[in-house]
């Protein structure tokens, strides 16, 4: 019993060491892949602007029941005026990144996974060594990369549209006042908590970005060991972005 | 190279989205002025105390919404807080006797300026001042004048007690 305790825990320390490994790794390569900017602009169009309609439309919809159920509570204290600060505070500092994340991670994740995986079991990933052709370099950091750009622009994009969608239920269907919506919600959001959203994609995009690459990257060279890579990234970075964002929430509150 | 350069312009599309998304969250819905736009005519009011009365809360006439706050300023002669209203072009016949008061919408709702006809046949024109206001209820103030009058109660009985 105390055997197998102390082997779980070997290899969750074992499983942080490694992908800390494969961060510095990664790392390493990011200016050379910077250097050539065609393949991190294709990953960026592959993680970033292939996600924009599910980031789009789920933004609105988050935003749209927002509004709804806001209106709702709010509407019992008799302050439905409340309901732009109360939305755009809630979109703008957990929900947007924290939401737009796991649909990253849904989207953009598996791909990246599933990817690198079949590269690997397709042994594409040792000839390529085998022409002295690093694949940290040309596989794995510009598509690091490309997550780590994209996911802070979705999650913007993913707010807007959701305050958008709050803006549409709450003001236009609910009869919210416009002017008292805005003002609302202009009186009671900072520069800084914007800038804590953008702070936490960021955090998020590398979280994401890693795991994924990671997963991918040591994947077993079966069919189903791609598969399992695949469930792992979707778990691993739903759970890595909920509790980082309890932890910069608290660090930044 | 044709299939990257249709991928580099819908990157370069997302991209620029992205930032425009960002530029709208810090302009729009963060502490900037909300103009209130449309044709029609200012009216100033002088005010001890605003509450929290913010630029761009509704004037209303019998809870219709007839305009906006445009601006909010401190008049350093009179020390009194100076709220410009911007009043919609239709809405052109407020007699210049109204009064304008701040009014909480609910309990913890927003601060609109509520404004109540005069019985003056003259109207209000572009620049016109309120010369009957009534200011925000501060609540702190209330509480303790409540307080003050129980306590003054209080000290009362006690010594309608003793006697």
């Amino acid at each position: 019993m105390f055997k197998a305790l102390t082997k779980l825990l070997g290899n969750a320390v074992a499983a942080f060491g490694a992908i800390t490994w494969f961060l510095l790794r990664i790392l390493s390569q990011v200016p050379r892949a910077l250097l050539r900017p065609g393949l991190v602009i294709h990953q960026i169009h592959n993680a970033g602007a292939l996600s924009l309609v599910i980031i789009m439309t789920c933004g609105l919809f988050v935003g749209m029941v927002l509004g709804l159920q806001g209106y709702d509570m709010l509407e019992r204290f008799g302050s439905e005026s409340s309901l732009g600060s109360a939305a755009a505070l809630a979109l703008v500092k957990e929900l947007g990144p924290v939401v737009a994340a796991l649909l990253f991670a849904g989207r953009a994740g598996t791909a990246l996974a599933s990817e690198i995986g079949l590269m690997r079991a397709t042994d594409q990933l040792v000839a390529m060594e085998i022409m002295a052709v690093d694949p940290f370099r040309h596989v794995v950091a510009p598509r690091f990369l490309g997550g780590v750009i994209a996911l802070p622009l979705l999650t913007m994009i993913f707010i807007a549209i959701g305050i958008f969608g709050v803006q549409l239920v709450g003001v236009q269907q609910l009869g919210v006042d416009q002017g008292t919506f805005w003002s609302q919600m202009r009186g009671s959001v900072e520069v800084d908590d914007v800038m804590q959203g953008l702070i936490k994609g960021c955090v998020f995009g590398v979280a994401c970005s890693l795991i994924a690459v990671y997963e991918g990257y040591v994947a077993e060279p079966t069919a189903e060991g791609v598969g399992r890579a695949t469930t792992r990234t979707v778990v691993n970075s739903a759970v890595m972005t909920l509790i980082l964002d309890y932890m910069i929430t608290a660090v930044m509150l | 190279m044709q299939q990257s350069r249709t991928t580099e312009i819908v990157t370069g599309a997302f991209v620029l989205f992205g930032f425009a998304a960002l530029f709208f969250l810090v302009t729009q819905i963060t502490n900037k002025e909300f103009t209130a736009g449309g044709a029609g005519y200012s009216l100033l009011a002088n005010f001890e105390n605003i509450g929290s009365l913010k630029v761009g809360a509704p004037v209303s006439m019998s809870g219709v919404t007839v305009g906006r706050v445009e601006s909010i300023s401190y008049d350093m002669q009179q020390y009194k807080a100076v709220v410009s209203m911007h009043i919609d072009a239709k809405y052109n016949r407020i007699p210049d006797d109204s009064d304008a008061s701040i009014m909480t919408a609910g309990l913890l709702g927003g601060q609109y300026i509520g404004v109540t006809a005069g019985g003056s046949d003259q109207y209000f024109k572009e620049g016109g001042k309120f010369a009957i206001v009534q200011d925000a209820l501060v609540l702190e103030n209330l509480i303790n004048q409540l307080v003050a009058s129980f306590a003054g109660k209080k000290s009362d009985s006690a010594e309608e007690t003793k006697k």
